[in-house]
Order: structure tokens, then sequence, then C-alpha cells
């Protein structure tokens, strides 16, 4: 059984990563003249969705123990117009801003954790009502837009990390490729959620609770306390990566990341993230990511296309993945019947 | 075992038709892009032998949620197409501040000549317009306004100035109401604000207010419509149960007027520019295609222009970019106003720089009006 699991969530990552590296190799060839093949073009996939890759890490997480959370968008909208309100109009630091934004993700986390968890209320309806709240409330800490001028903040924000390597230009001047600290900041989240998942108990309780949640607390695992941390740690990963979408963007608005939420979970899904749970990584969820920006990439630079062609492509690849999953969920489930003939048959 | 064999032959091709579906997409294309690319490339070496060259500009825009902006698009692409030796690299940005982000990058990978931009948000812009800026790719902000730290992050800014669109058609309706001999305290006039914090709102609410100062008319109410018809008319509609006493509305926008219009009509109010004889007076901005129709219907008296037809003037920024020259860092795009009947000719406004400045009143004719598309 474990290992059938296994495949499973390695086919779904493989067939991500291979999507991905097709449709970029593709785009290099085509648009080799228009700069896609420049190595600054494919950071820039991870320099505009920093903040998107941590926020659908955390959305991995609890929809690996069979969850959802809609309300990151508006979290992220009230973080960023938060730290703008506290900064510009406060006149607080960018420091007091970061642990504001960790403070606001902490709070939805807990409150929503708790409410499904303990309360057993439906994530969807709980994250929906926090998706409003956090929106309203964005609206009534100011209807207008607050820019940031805020220094330190602006240095974060601006400090390019340049690397080795880059394109020489059409003078002749090798222009080195950048990134920014926000890349390193959603790397390296990914990476620790990734190993968190793999090796430690807590990872693998997940995968359990997602699994079969009445087997889990046959195991005896404390489903309760794992799901709580589950969306504690999600909503936690909200404030962090609304705090570095706001570094992409420096300002604070209520329209701000309006559907970011759908991103989101698209990307999990795209990533190999089953809906019902159970199977995922944060990894494939990367690629998932970095596959949504890619199709954006390729329509914006083939410059004629309309931008709603991106939203098309998405569509048909997240059909393409749910059927995917669909069918070897089903796979799965048709085994697991028989091993349960089985060993009623051994009983009898 | 036959079954999992099948599932992943159906999987297969299904992988297959997806990757041929963004084949297609992409290659499809392609055929346009690298004939256009070609010829850039081709002229970019030709670049620097002088004149007859294509610029490539990268052009990204707020979304298509209205008319305007839409003619503001057809402009842009019109005025800057291939035939008049441009390459236009066009994105759409869907309202999302986030991904008008993403297409200046990419415009800046591409090495794009020139970047047009008519931004979502006013604010946030630092990052990406500092990237620009080290890759010396000039940046012509158009409409809208952005906030920098740095005004030197862009080249040049073009739009409107809404402050002056409402100086002068305050002082159309000052002059009108003294050519008609109505004394200027008998205006009783209702603002019907655009959303609250847009800027266009800002400069013709300003405009007004300046205006009933300086001529002491009696500002009844003002109440934001949001730019919208159907609120426009709840607006109106509520102002006219309080039973206060009306003769002039001023809308800001064309969608708000034609809402006043309705809850007049059906509050059994004749509507028209004769507020001697009773007839109430809706003033409008934009000068759609259906707001100066209303116009020569006597339904509006006076549309002050919002010109959405930013190509020609990009056009001739960058020639002159291209020329060496520079270009005003701020600067207005001309706009007219319009009227049914030459009652006032010309009036003399301030603009936004404080300067004197004479407008012309057009009168709509059928011919204005075809010549509108949007």
């Amino acid at each position: 059984m474990k290992k059938a699991k296994l495949s499973k969530t390695g086919f779904l990552l493989l067939i991500t990563i291979v999507m991905f590296a097709v449709m970029y190799i593709a785009g290099m060839i085509i648009f080799q003249d228009k700069g896609f093949a420049k190595p600054q073009m494919f950071l820039n996939l991870f320099i505009s969705n920093a903040g998107l890759i941590v926020i659908a890490c955390g959305l991995t997480i609890v929809m690996i123990t069979g969850g959802i959370d809609i309300s990151v968008g508006s979290v992220t909208a009230l973080v960023c117009m938060s730290a703008a309100d506290v900064m510009e109009n406060k006149g607080m630091s960018a420091v007091f801003a970061l642990f504001l934004a960790l403070i606001i993700g902490l709070a939805f986390g807990v409150v929503q954790g708790y409410l499904v968890t303990y309360l057993k209320i439906q994530p969807f309806i709980i994250t929906l009502a926090g998706m409003f709240f956090g929106r309203g409330l964005t609206a009534v800490i100011s209807t207008k837009m607050i820019s940031i001028k805020n220094k330190m903040f602006l240095a974060w924000a601006n400090e390019k990390m340049y690397l080795p390597f880059g394109y020489t230009n059409r003078h002749g001047v090798l222009v080195h490729a950048y990134i920014y600290p926000t890349v390193v900041i959603a790397l390296v989240v990914v990476v620790l959620i990734q190993i968190m998942l793999k090796f430690s108990k807590f990872g693998r309780a997940l995968f359990a609770i997602g699994g079969n949640e009445q087997s889990a607390v046959l195991m005896g695992l404390n489903v309760k306390s794992t799901k709580m941390k589950a969306y504690v740690l999600d909503g936690f990963l909200a404030g962090l990566g609304g705090f570095l979408f706001c570094l992409n963007s420096c300002a604070g608005f209520v329209e701000q990341a309006k559907g970011l939420e759908m991103d989101a979970i698209s990307a999990a899904v795209i990533g190999g993230t089953l809906l019902s749970g159970g199977v995922g990584t944060v990894v494939g969820t990367l690629f998932g990511v970095l596959i949504t920006g890619t199709i954006q990439s390729l329509i914006t630079t083939q410059g004629t296309l309309s931008s709603w062609w991106v939203r098309i492509v998405l569509s048909i690849m997240l059909c393409f993945f749910i059927v995917l999953q669909a069918i070897i969920g089903g796979a799965g489930l048709k085994k697991k019947d028989k091993g349960k003939e089985k060993t009623a048959k051994a009983t009898t | 075992m036959k079954k999992k064999l099948f599932s992943l032959l159906l999987t297969a091709t299904m992988a297959v038709g997806a990757l041929a579906g963004c084949g297609q997409a992409t290659s499809g294309g392609k055929s346009t892009s690298s004939s256009s690319s070609s010829s850039s490339s081709a002229s970019s070496s030709a670049s620097k032998g002088g004149s007859g060259k294509s610029v490539t500009i990268g052009f990204s825009q707020v979304g298509a949620e209205s008319d305007w902006r839409t003619a503001s698009t057809k402009s842009m692409k019109g005025t800057l197409s291939s035939k008049n030796g441009y390459t236009m690299i066009f994105d759409d940005a869907q309202q999302k501040q986030e991904n008008q982000i993403k297409a200046l990058r990419n415009f800046i990978q591409q090495d794009v000549d020139y970047i047009a931009l008519d931004p979502v948000t006013e604010s946030g812009w630092d990052t990406v317009l500092k990237e620009a800026k080290d890759a010396g790719i000039p940046v012509i902000i158009v409409d809208r306004m952005v906030k920098v730290s740095d005004d030197s992050l862009y080249t040049a800014w073009v739009g409107s100035d809404f402050k002056a669109e409402g100086n002068k058609a305050c002082e159309w309706l000052k002059q009108y109401a003294d050519k008609k001999g109505i004394k200027q305290s008998d205006i009783n006039i209702v603002d019907i604000q655009g959303t609250i914090g847009a800027s266009a709102q800002i400069g013709r609410t300003e405009g007004l207010n300046d205006a009933v100062k300086a001529n002491g008319w009696n500002l009844v109410a003002q109440q934001t419509g949001e730019f919208t018809q159907a609120k426009g008319q709840e607006v109106m509609e509520s102002i006219l149960k309080s039973g206060k006493k009306i003769n002039v509305v001023y809308c800001e926008n064309d969608n708000e007027a034609f809402g006043a219009i309705d809850a007049l009509e059906a509050a059994g109010k004749k509507v028209g520019s004769d507020i001697k004889n009773g007839e109430i007076m809706v003033m409008s901005f934009d000068s759609t295609n259906a707001g100066l129709t209303d116009v020569k219907n006597g339904k509006i008296a006076l549309d002050t222009e919002c010109n959405p037809l930013y190509g020609p003037r990009v056009d001739e920024m960058i020639k002159k970019l291209e020329a060496g020259q520079k270009v005003p860092h701020l600067q207005y795009i001309d706009e007219a106003m319009f009227a049914k009947d030459n009652t006032i000719p010309t009036v003399t406004a301030k603009n936004a720089k404080g300067e004197d400045t004479k407008y012309d009143v057009t009168v709509v004719t059928d011919d204005v009006i075809k010549g509108r598309s949007y």
C-alpha cells in the first residue's frame, strides 16, 4: 500500500516536471530571439511569484490533510494593507510590519484551524468566511491605495542579488542575472516543508490523515492536534507569503491579490496534490506555480494573443491533471478494494 | 492489469493532446512573431544607421473594462503599428497590478526599445521601474499617474488634466448663466461624484468645489455614483426624494449622467438647458458616443471630453526621443468640450499648472458622433 502511494505521488510529480520542462524548452526554442532563453526570464518566474510559491506551499499542507483554505488571497491583501498602514501612517519600522504580517497569518491559521478541527466545520465554509473577513478588514483599514515609501522596506524589496552568470546584451556587455531575497526565502520554505513532509512524524501524520482519517485515528495518531498544526502552519505561510507579495508590489490596496487563492489551489493541483487529500508534494506545487508563470510568460512574449488565453490554457491544464488524478486515484481505490476482499477471505 | 494499461494509455494520449494544444497556441503565434521579430532584428541592426527603423514597444494596458479603455487600446495599437514602423507587444493586465509587473519584466527581457504603461494602480512601481531603468529602457506612463520615490524612474507621463476638465466645465456653466440672465446665486447644483479616490473624481470634484466657492452657487448634495449608471440613478433618485430644489446636475462621467437622466425623467422632471423655465440641466464628462448623442438630443447640456486617444501622442514622443530630443516630463493630452449649440463658443479656465488657457466648445453634429468609436 505504501509503495503504491509513493509511486502515485512520484508519477504525478514526474508529469508536472516533464510538462514544465517541455513547455519551457519549447518557449526557449520558439521565442529565442525574444529573450525567452535568457536566464533572467527564468528567474523572473521566481521573482514575480515568490509570494505565491510560499502561499501555495501552505495550501498544499492543508490540502494533503483533505482540507482547503480559500482565505489566503484576502490574508495577502490584509497583510499588504496593514504593513503599508503601519509603516506609512503609524511610523512603524519594516521589521514590525513583518512581525505583524506573520501574526495576522497565524491568527487566521489558529482561528480557522480551531473551527475546522475542534468544531468540525467544513473548511470551505470557514475559510470562505475568513476570505470575506480579511477583505472586509482590509477595506476598513483604508479604501485608498497606500504606497510604501519606508526606506528599510524598499531596501529589502530592491536588494538585487547578482548571480555569477547572465547574458551578453546587444552592446556586448555582460548583464548579470539577479534575484531578490524573496526568491531565496521562497525556495528555503519549499525545501524545509518538503523535508518536513517527507521525514518528520508530523509530515507523515498529515498524509495518514488525508489518506483516511478514521484509520489515522485507529493508528493512534493525534488527528486533531495534527490538523490544527496544519492550519496554523498554513496561516503562517500565508502571512509570510503575503509579506513577500507585498515586497513585490510595494503597496497596499483593497483589490490586491484577488483570486490569488484560486491561483494557489490550481498550482497545487497541477503540482500533483489530490483535492481529496493524502497525496501531494510542495516541490510539485513549486512546479505548478512555475507552469502557471510560464504560460503567462509565453503569452506575453508572443505579444499579440489576448492575455485571457492564459486562463484558457490553465483551465485545460487543470482539467488534464484532475482527470489524471481521478484515473490514478480510481486505480488506487480498486486496489484497496481488492486488498479488502483478500483480507476478508483470509479471515473467513 | 488491463485496466491499468488502458488508463495509462489514455493519460498518455491526453498528455499528447494537451501538449499539441499548447503547441498550437504557441506555434500559431510563432509565425507572426518570427516574422515580426525578424523584421525588428533586421531593423535594429539598421537602427544604428539612422532613420527608417522599426521600434519595439511593450504596452501594458489596465484591462478592457470600458469602451473608453478599449478606445485607448485601439488608438495605441492603431498608431504604433507595423505600418508606422513599430512592433508592439501588447499585454492586457486584467486589472491586476501583479500581472503588469510580470509583463514589464517580460518586456525588459525582450529588450524592447520602449515600454508604455497604463498602470492599474498608482503605487507599487519602484522595483520594476528601477529594473527597466537599469536595463536602459525608457518608460512612458499613459493615462493614470504613478507615485514613485524617484520621478526619474519614468521618462514621461501623458494623461488627462482632470482639474482643468472640472474648471472649464464650471466656467462654461458660469458664463452660460450670465448669458441667459440667471443669477449665480440661483444655481442649485448636485454633484454625482465618481469613485472616491480616483484621480478623475478628485480633479473634477475640486474644479466644482472651487467654482461653487468663487461664484456663490449652492451645492445641494454631493454623493458618489461610482462612475456607474445604476449608482448614478440611485443617487439621483434619493436626492429627488429629499425634495430639495435643484436645477443643475454635475455628473462626473457619462454613465452616471445616463442614470441621473433616467431618474429625473422617471420623476417627471424635464431635462434640458432651459433652467429658467424649470428644466434641469445635466452636465457630464468623458464624451463617449452615447454621451454625445445625448448632447445632441439636448439631454446633456455640456459634455467635457476625457480623451483616450493616446496613440498619436506616444508616437510623437517616441519620435522625439529617437531623434535625441528631450520631452517634457509631464504632459497633458488635448481635450475638447461638447455642447448642443454655441451659446458659449470659448471659455478660459485654469489648467493644472494654474495657467489660464482658452478652450473651444465644439457643437455636436452627426459627423462628430459618427467619428466617435467609443
